[in-house]
């Protein structure tokens, strides 16, 4: 049987397979959006029209934003150390020979396999064995952790894929280790710290898990507010509020892999 | 006649002046040597190769003159002056890389002025130098793009630009042409003497491709395993070979191992395992001091032909095993009856019909094949 020329389904088993894992993944999130804009009085499953007040009602709602500031604050503080420190670490690295090497590279990038809840419930341990009092700053202390292997591995791998003479031909042509660093190989490696720096800021945005064993009384990230008001049920501006932080993850996400991509296009 | 570089300090009374200078110079990496007491007088102005295997430590000697790599033990020397606490970039040499190494993030004009703005020139100074750089690479038209909108014997006219720009003592070339294709090469090889004349500088070059260094040179060091085999011209090293490794390293040669059975100052007989005789009278090494040897006779100097040959050399019966067609040469492997193949080359004639298991002759005079110590 021929279908139409115009057939919007899938031809193949294959797509109508494709559609149902897209379907199962996103399906969830296209609910929560939907009743996000729904005009109830409480979380309710029935349509009752549309309305923007659960927006609205989020958008007065100060103890969010003060959640939010230190959100952002974590996450800032955090990418911004890391992207140095990480930056240095990859060319590290890759330029230099020294006994142990490979072991020390990847116990670097352990962080990223290591589960949250070990690294959480270690520096908890740890802070408290030391009588640090938990505070904003060491919620921003223990998010380094990740963001520092995560910016490293991104760098590396551009790193990797860089001419290795890159640096050896602006030593050679008279410029200062220190020039050849600065004017050659972070230009050339800027696409991806700026990628591994995005990446990095929603994964701190995100956390939710080490922010809450690394939180003190004083600071309460926006992950910890949603997750506190959700034990009490679920009122609709959470799903307004989890609307604007996917949109904005996935928007931030799409500019980092943008930039890689650009990046790895002008290896010609 | 061929020329050894003896390891003896410079003698005074040589008036050459020396560009770059290599004092018993040994580079080792993690206990293993990559070139050991290297000797190397590279003279101004001249064309220098240095050829051999990946492997041989080619690529570190010139490694070590540009500064990227430090002696173990030795002295590096450029115009006279020892180079031991002087890093790369402050020393009068510029790089050609093989992988070009271009900056994408500049322009091509930015890139060959990258040189010139990190020593400070004057701006109107530094255009004027970037615009003639362009001009003799002709790549005028090209000093806005980028280089990965260029092909790659572009990139490769830019990367020379970047470095003939800042006007070194030297420049160094790590197989420039080792990335172009054929017709491509054979073009920038023919820029590259352009430019070697018309500059004047002294250019050393590394490469594996013995034809490249054999045409472009004025000089060549032949390298196996960290070590120098020989040094001579291009006539020299194809011509009179010291070893079996040069003679069959550069051009195709077959060689012939054996006792000696007979050897005076002007004439000697070789016995090969399988029974062979070789008449020889030319040779490097004394002579009478051989006790075996190794024969070298190129495949361009042996003679192929049907009918037995008149002269009086050595000549020997065979058949031809293998042929291949090249054009303008044919290239045979004769096997001969006492058991060893030949490698001949032969002028494609249109009157001759060989073809496998055709029966030939295959002779040469003792004066077109050179005795070496085995």
């Amino acid at each position: 049987m021929r279908l139409p020329a115009f057939w919007p389904l899938p031809r193949t088993w294959q797509g109508w397979l494709t559609t149902a894992l897209f379907a199962f993944m996103y399906g969830p999130i296209l609910v929560l959006t939907v009743y996000s804009f729904n005009d109830s009085i409480r979380y309710t499953s029935v349509w009752q029209g549309f309305s923007l007040k659960w927006y609205e009602s989020l958008f007065q709602d100060t103890r969010i934003f003060r959640a939010l500031q230190d959100t952002l604050f974590v996450a800032i503080v955090a990418v911004a150390i890391s992207s140095v420190l990480g930056t240095l670490m990859a060319i590290g690295l890759a330029k230099y020979y020294f006994p142990g090497k490979g072991v020390y590279r990847g116990v670097s990038y352990l962080p990223l396999i290591i589960p949250d809840i070990s690294i959480a419930v270690a520096t908890l341990v740890f802070l408290a064995s030391l009588a640090i009092p938990l505070s904003i700053w060491t919620i921003i202390a223990a998010h380094m952790v990740f963001c520092l292997a995560y910016i490293a591995v991104v760098v590396s791998s551009r790193l990797g894929s860089l001419d290795p003479n890159l640096e050896e031909a602006a030593l050679d042509l008279g410029a200062t280790p220190a020039q050849a660093l600065i004017q050659v190989l972070l230009p050339q490696l800027m696409p991806a710290i700026v990628a591994g720096c995005l990446l990095a800021f929603v994964l701190s945005v995100d956390d939710l898990l080490i922010s809450s064993f690394t939180a003190g009384g004083g600071a309460n990230p926006l992950p910890l507010e949603i997750f506190s008001r959700i034990r009490n049920g679920v009122k609709p501006d959470m799903n307004a509020l989890s609307v604007l932080l996917i949109l904005a993850s996935g928007m931030i996400a799409a500019l980092g892999e943008y930039l890689r991509y650009k990046g790895s296009m002008t290896d010609g | 006649m061929s020329q050894t570089v003896s390891p003896s300090i410079a003698s005074p009374q040589t008036q050459q002046v020396l560009d770059v200078e290599l004092r018993q110079v040994s580079k080792y990496f993690g206990g293993e040597a990559a070139i050991q007491d290297i000797d190397l007088k590279i003279r101004e102005g001249e064309f220098f190769s240095i050829l051999g295997p990946s492997g041989c430590g080619k690529t570190t000697t010139l490694r070590l003159i540009a500064g990227f790599e430090q002696p173990s033990a030795g002295m590096v020397l450029i115009q006279g002056r020892d180079m031991s606490r002087t890093p790369a970039h402050r020393r009068s040499v510029n790089t050609v890389f093989q992988s070009y190494a271009l900056f994408n993030h500049m322009t091509v004009k930015d890139n060959i002025a990258f040189g010139l703005r990190v020593k400070r020139m004057g701006r109107s100074q530094r255009e004027q130098r970037v615009a003639d750089a362009l001009q003799l690479v002709k790549m005028g038209s090209f000093a806005h793009r980028y280089p990965q909108q260029l092909s790659g014997g572009q990139k490769q006219r830019v990367a020379l630009a970047r470095a003939l720009v800042n006007r070194p003592a030297v420049m160094l070339l790590d197989e420039p042409l080792g990335a172009l294709d054929l017709k491509l090469r054979k073009q920038m090889q023919v820029e590259l003497t352009n430019l070697h004349q018309q500059l004047g500088i002294t250019f050393v070059m590394v490469t594996h491709d013995q034809e490249e260094a054999l045409s472009l040179s004025n000089r060549i060091a032949v390298m196996k395993d960290g070590d120098i085999e020989q040094i001579g011209t291009p006539s020299e090293i194809y011509d009179y070979p010291q070893t079996p490794f040069v003679a069959d390293f550069i051009g195709e040669t077959n060689l012939l191992q054996g006792e000696v059975e007979f050897a005076d100052s002007q004439m000697l007989r070789l016995l090969t395992p399988e029974g062979t005789t070789v008449l020889v009278n030319r040779s490097e090494a004394n002579l009478p001091d051989l006790k075996t040897a190794v024969v070298s006779v190129r495949p361009e100097n042996i003679r192929l032909s049907q009918e037995a040959p008149l002269n009086e050399g050595n000549c020997y019966s065979g058949y031809v095993k293998h042929i291949m067609y090249l054009g303008t040469h044919l290239h045979c492997v004769v096997q001969l009856q006492t058991g060893e193949r030949l490698t001949v080359m032969q002028p494609n004639r249109s009157e001759q019909s060989l073809t496998p298991e055709t029966p030939v002759y295959v002779s040469w005079l003792p004066s077109d094949c050179l005795a070496l110590a085995a």
